[in-house]
């Protein structure tokens, strides 16, 4: 028994993250939050590591600190220096505030380098109860472990270099539920876009969510960081899943884990941050898995979101001005007509990666599609692991291969056209299936018209040159392999 | 911290919902690794052509706006990237504040670390000062101190805001100073924290 199990009153996994982690302040109002890990990287960390400099501060906890290159770092070639100066000396930078620091870092040539949210988990770093934090949104993604894990600004970076702590107030507990069993060629990602449809950009503000139901419950470690990752878009602070056996089998015999008895000790505590039974959340909504289906992103915010089978919407269709409004200068910037067939939207490129959907079982699932097929020659399409260790794990399988016999090009991770800071960016009026997060004006490249899909989507939008229905397709038996080894 | 308690003047308005960060600092100008002058890249693609010329359909380009310092900004303003550039470029543009129907968790709190007032008000509100403030030269009044926006014509709206982030924007603390004053509780918690807890330096992660 731990000091949860005797509590009166039911709770949720994240009331008892949030009451275990009150260093000082009031736990009801605003208290002192301790941060068991951050994790940093290039893009928002250099002004946090300049603010420590000029008031004389040092970084408290290097121990408790992993920063990474992901954001800008080529995906093509490595062996020789960075063309893009500026980039550069951003990574030179982190370099050396890292070691000033004694801070940890993996940088480009690292063996288990890749995208901050990806490494997290592969090295068994992020576990059921902890606090995490780093300087990107998308760090919801790791709330997938039962953590209570959300993105911050670069002063609150600064604020936890130096004092492994952050000022937060707590906030109200949003419950989505998913239940039922999810049909075939229906993935995580196509869950989460249904739930940003259902609540909106804005619907989950000012809450934490808590993930909760039997479709969630048999989605993979994988497959949740997908859901979690995708809290942000409907606005959240944070999102969650209560841990379980599968959490735990995951964490098993990794790097951040303990071993022998040792573990066992620590997946009894992990367990016991599970959220109990008949604990009271202030708002539910619940989706039923047996009727979700393949989504395609219209607009550009993650909310503007049609089944497969749909059409793109008509602005008159929309209840406000205002939505009128903005769904016309989404049409508009997206270059598409209303009504016209989800099925008869032609692209010119594929991005298959990211935080979203850059790990071996994405990989693996787009693989099964574009398996003896070819790229449509109108079409230009990579992948980029999420990970070195992703990558590895991939090639050990023979995915590469399916994926270069197919006329995919096979590149070195990072975040890449997730977000375009390195070359590999859209052309304006470019348009790409994309397995990324945003579809936000201009974000893979000005000018550039992002489609949120799943990876076997985007697969299956590279070989036929426009979108069209997994489900009508076959996908190839793939010899399957061991998850992404540390 | 920049301390903040009253502010007066000109108001703009930019009158779409769901601006994202992506849109109030583009990426391309997130590898500089200094704090200042985004200013001029604030609302990068939608307020520069091809060219680099002003897009004269662009609301902030409007003459009536120029020297404004309140934006009066649509529902969920700032939502996307955590990005504190965001933050700097809006101020770098000469922003004081910004009064919209509801902001983005992270934005609101990059906003409050950089004496940027996020002022939430009722949407009817909000519609009401972006309708002045559409025929230019509206000037209000936002006062942290008594929470409230005023107009010379009678309008007053009084705002919530976070009452930690409103007590360092008034007095001008400093939140990283605040939390180092607690080192002592701060170490007796670490002396608590379990022992399976990982480590980043521990073997096979770097
Ligand atoms: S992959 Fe995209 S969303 Fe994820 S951390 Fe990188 S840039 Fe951000």
């Amino acid at each position: 028994m731990n000091q949860y199990s005797q509590s009166a009153v039911p709770r949720t996994a994240y009331q008892k993250i949030w009451e275990s982690h009150a260093v000082s302040g009031d736990p009801r109002s605003r208290a002192l939050i301790y941060i068991d890990l951050h994790l940093v990287h290039e893009v928002t960390s250099p002004q946090a590591f300049a603010g420590l400099r000029s008031e004389h501060r040092s970084v408290r906890r290097p121990d408790l600190t992993l920063a990474v290159m992901d954001h800008t770092v080529p995906t093509w070639e490595r062996s020789r220096p960075t063309p893009d100066l500026v980039a550069a000396e951003q990574l030179r930078q982190l370099a050396d505030n890292c070691r000033a620091a004694a801070v940890p870092l993996l940088d480009l040539h690292h063996q288990r380098q890749g995208i901050v949210h990806v490494i997290g988990p592969e090295l068994g770093l992020i576990q059921p109860g902890m606090t995490v934090v780093c300087g990107d949104s998308h760090t919801s993604t790791l709330g997938a472990f039962g953590a209570l894990a959300f993105g911050i600004g670069t002063s609150e970076v600064e604020q936890v270099l130096a004092s492994q702590c952050l000022w937060q107030a707590p906030v109200p507990t949003l419950e989505i539920r998913v239940e039922g069993e999810l049909p075939l060629g229906v993935t995580a990602k196509d869950m989460a876009l249904a739930i940003i449809g259902r609540v909106g950009v804005a619907g989950a503000q000012g809450t934490v969510v808590e993930y909760t139901g039997s479709a969630i419950r048999s989605l993979s470690m994988e497959g949740r960081l997908t859901v979690c990752n995708l809290t942000i878009e409907a606005g959240a602070r944070a999102g969650l899943i209560s841990p379980d056996e599968t959490t735990v089998e995951y964490l098993r015999g990794r790097a951040g884990s303990r071993s022998g008895r040792d573990f066992d000790r620590a997946a009894q505590a992990w367990l016991d941050f599970a959220t109990e039974d008949g604990a009271r959340f202030d708002r539910t909504v619940v989706l039923q898995a047996a009727e979700l289906v393949p989504h395609v992103t219209w607009g550009t915010n993650p909310g503007m979101v049609a089944a497969v089978t749909g059409h793109v919407p008509r602005v008159r269709d929309f209840a406000s001005e205002a939505e009128r409004e903005q769904a016309a200068r989404a049409l508009d910037y997206m270059g598409l007509q209303e009504g016209t067939a989800i099925e008869e939207i032609f692209i010119d490129r594929v991005f298959i990666g990211s935080c979203t959907n850059g790990r071996l079982e994405d990989l693996r699932a787009a693989a099964a599609i574009a398996a003896g097929g070819r790229v449509n020659p109108r079409v230009r399409a990579m992948v980029v692991p999420g990970s070195q260790a992703v990558k590895r794990a991939a090639e050990a399988e023979g995915l590469n291969r399916i994926f270069t016999a197919a006329g995919f090009e096979w590149r070195e991770p990072g975040c890449s056209m997730c977000l375009g800071m390195n070359p590999d960016v859209l052309a304006p009026g470019e348009r790409c299936a994309s397995t990324s997060n945003r579809n936000f004006e201009g974000r893979q490249g000005a000018g550039g018209r992002t489609h949120l899909v799943s990876p076997p989507m985007a697969a299956a939008a590279a070989l036929h040159g426009h979108f069209v229905d997994v489900r009508t397709l076959q996908p190839a038996p793939l010899a399957g392999g061991a998850e992404a080894a540390t | 911290m920049n301390a903040f308690t009253i502010h007066q003047g000109l108001c703009a308005t930019l009158s779409r919902d769901d601006v994202d960060t992506d849109q109030i600092i583009p990426k391309q100008f997130l590898k500089r690794t200094d704090r200042n002058d985004y200013g001029d890249a604030c609302f990068f693609a939608w307020r520069y052509d091809e060219n680099g010329q002003p897009r004269p359909d662009f609301e902030l380009n409007e003459p009536i706006y120029r020297g404004a310092t309140i934006l009066i900004a649509g529902r969920n303003f700032g939502c996307g990237s955590s990005r504190e550039h965001a933050v700097w470029a809006l101020a770098g543009m000469g922003f004081a504040v910004v009064i919209a129907p509801s902001f983005a968790d992270i934005f609101t709190a990059n906003s409050l670390q950089n004496g940027l007032l996020p002022v939430r008000l009722e949407s009817v509100s909000v519609s009401r000062l972006r309708e002045r403030a559409a025929r230019g030269g509206y000037h209000i009044t936002v006062d942290l101190q008594r929470q409230e926006v005023r107009d010379d014509d009678g309008l007053v709206a009084t705002f919530a805001v976070d009452p930690f982030g409103r007590d360092c924007l008034l007095s001008g603390r400093d939140p990283i100073a605040m939390a180092l004053s607690e080192s002592d509780a701060i170490g007796a918690f670490e002396s608590r924290r379990p022992d399976w807890l990982p480590h980043t330096d521990g073997p096979g992660i770097v």
